[in-house]
């Protein structure tokens, strides 16, 4: 593998164990570093209030995300159009920590991704099955993210995305050599790494989950799935007490074994994000992207 | 008696820690309770967010517990970045987190830069050889007390020191599968 970003993967690998939250204002990053937040994720709006309000979604105005670096010490995230590299390049030069080449807002290509590599900052991508996952990489993401459903608040889709890529790398080692090869090309991506993938039954940089996460017991779950860590949208901020639920998803996320520390912390958070049925969606947001 | 070595395991990169010590045939557990830790008799505190761990810290308990085994002496400490942070006395930087005060140095969190100014290096530490190493938005420390010796240095500051029992780098060895500075820890 040729195509890596090494220190944009050690980046995320500090990242591990830890929550990293959305924030659109830079009050709302201070909240979340206050919290325990290992990183935050700058954007215009979160994603519960895109679905709502609908219009095109694009990358922060780059004054908001200078306002959230001069509020936090923590990594500072953002997102970017599927395939916008002007956007990638326009976050560069503001030196965010990491780039979130997300289906949350809407897609600017219909044909490719950014091509990650010719950046230094590393990139974070979306990813619903094992393919998906390994073209991202092969372009160059330094972190994958499985996608959910952003903005439901509905854990489901979350682990159905863990779940399938775990399932696809289990079966990757009933495969003899000609199937392996099969796949590598069905699925658009070298063959030594669909070979790598499948002697470590992993993959190969550090891999969070999204989508959907808006309890305690949501990231606990996802951490019990052997998750790595969560990122958490509008589960924060459209919930009643923000610092709150902030913090207990932070505890949650360590001590996700520990059953009475998980209910003690899920004790009377408040009013919750509400939640939707992914069945009742107009827009699913993880079928941007491919 | 066998050597048990807690790594911590409240946020960060505790999982490269353990596999550097599985690799030296050390016993490795993570700590996230007081109770982990009465086990131990080294402890790693890893790379990550310095704010995180130290909320968590507090949070769990470990904190007066840690502080309580290392006033007496009787637990060793290894610190990574984020570690190296949480060991010096003095913690400078926006939003700096409650530290252990373990050695007598000041730390400006961040002071590289973002992610842009992260770095490869080669060091070259007495009495331990040359490790490749990673320095990921990495912490500089400014100022070392005079009980404290400077094992590495890299472009005038140093970035590998110890004091007594406590041993803190600003960088990573442990993201190159480096073994050669947790085995000097092993030793103190």
């Amino acid at each position: 593998m040729t195509n890596r970003n090494i220190l944009g993967e050690d980046l995320a690998r500090m990242l591990k164990g830890g929550v990293i939250m959305d924030v659109v204002t830079a009050d709302q990053a201070k909240i979340a570093e206050d919290s325990g937040a290992c990183a935050v994720m700058a954007l215009e709006r979160v994603p519960s209030d895109i679905r709502t309000q609908g219009g095109v979604a694009r990358m922060s105005d780059p004054k908001l995300i200078r306002e959230i670096q001069a509020a936090v010490s923590i990594p500072v995230m953002a997102k970017v159009r599927i395939g916008h590299t002007a956007e990638a390049r326009i976050l560069e030069a503001l030196a965010v920590d990491f780039i979130d080449e997300s289906e949350v807002l809407t897609p600017a290509d219909p044909f490719d991704h950014i091509d990650k590599m010719p950046f230094k900052i590393p990139f974070v991508c979306g990813a619903r099955n094992l393919g998906e996952a390994l073209r991202r990489i092969d372009e160059g993401a330094a972190m994958i993210r499985t996608k959910g459903e952003a903005g439901t608040g509905n854990i489901v889709e979350a682990v159905r995305h863990w779940k399938q890529i775990g399932r696809e790398l289990a079966e990757l080692k009933t495969m003899h050599s000609g199937a392996l090869k099969s796949f590598a090309q069905e699925q658009r991506v070298p063959l030594t790494l669909v070979e790598r993938v499948r002697e470590e039954q992993r993959l190969p940089v550090v891999t969070f989950v999204a989508g959907g996460i808006a309890t305690p017991a949501d990231a606990a779950l996802m951490m019990s799935l052997g998750c790595e860590g969560v990122f958490v949208g509008s589960g924060i901020f459209k919930s009643a007490d923000p610092p709150r639920v902030a913090k207990a998803i932070v505890e949650a996320t360590t001590h996700w074994q520990d059953s009475s520390l998980l209910a003690k912390v899920s004790e009377g958070l408040g009013a919750l994000m509400s939640g939707l049925e992914v069945a009742s969606l107009e827009t699913k947001m993880q079928e941007r992207g491919w | 008696m066998l050597m048990i070595v807690g790594v911590l395991a409240l946020q960060g990169d505790f999982a490269e820690h353990i596999a550097v010590l599985h690799a030296l045939n050390v016993e490795a557990r993570e700590v996230r309770t007081p109770e982990d830790l009465a086990a131990c008799d080294r402890l790693i505190i890893p790379g990550g967010e310095s704010t995180v761990m130290s909320k968590l810290l507090s949070s769990s308990g470990i904190r007066p517990a840690l502080l309580k085994r290392a006033q007496e002496g009787s637990l060793a400490i290894f610190g990574t970045c984020a570690g190296a942070i949480l060991l010096a006395k003095e913690i400078i930087g926006k939003n700096s987190p409650e530290g252990l005060g373990c050695i007598d140095m000041t730390v400006d969190r961040n002071a590289y830069g973002t992610q842009l100014q992260s770095f490869h290096a080669d060091i070259v530490a007495s009495g331990i050889g040359t490790i490749p190493v990673a320095f990921i938005r990495a912490p500089k420390i400014m100022r070392v007390g005079k009980n404290v010796g400077i094992l590495a240095s890299y472009e005038g500051a140093p970035v590998l020191v110890r004091q007594g029992r406590f041993l803190a780098s600003t960088c990573h060895p442990e993201v190159r599968g480096e073994v050669a500075i947790h085995r000097y820890f092993l030793n103190m």
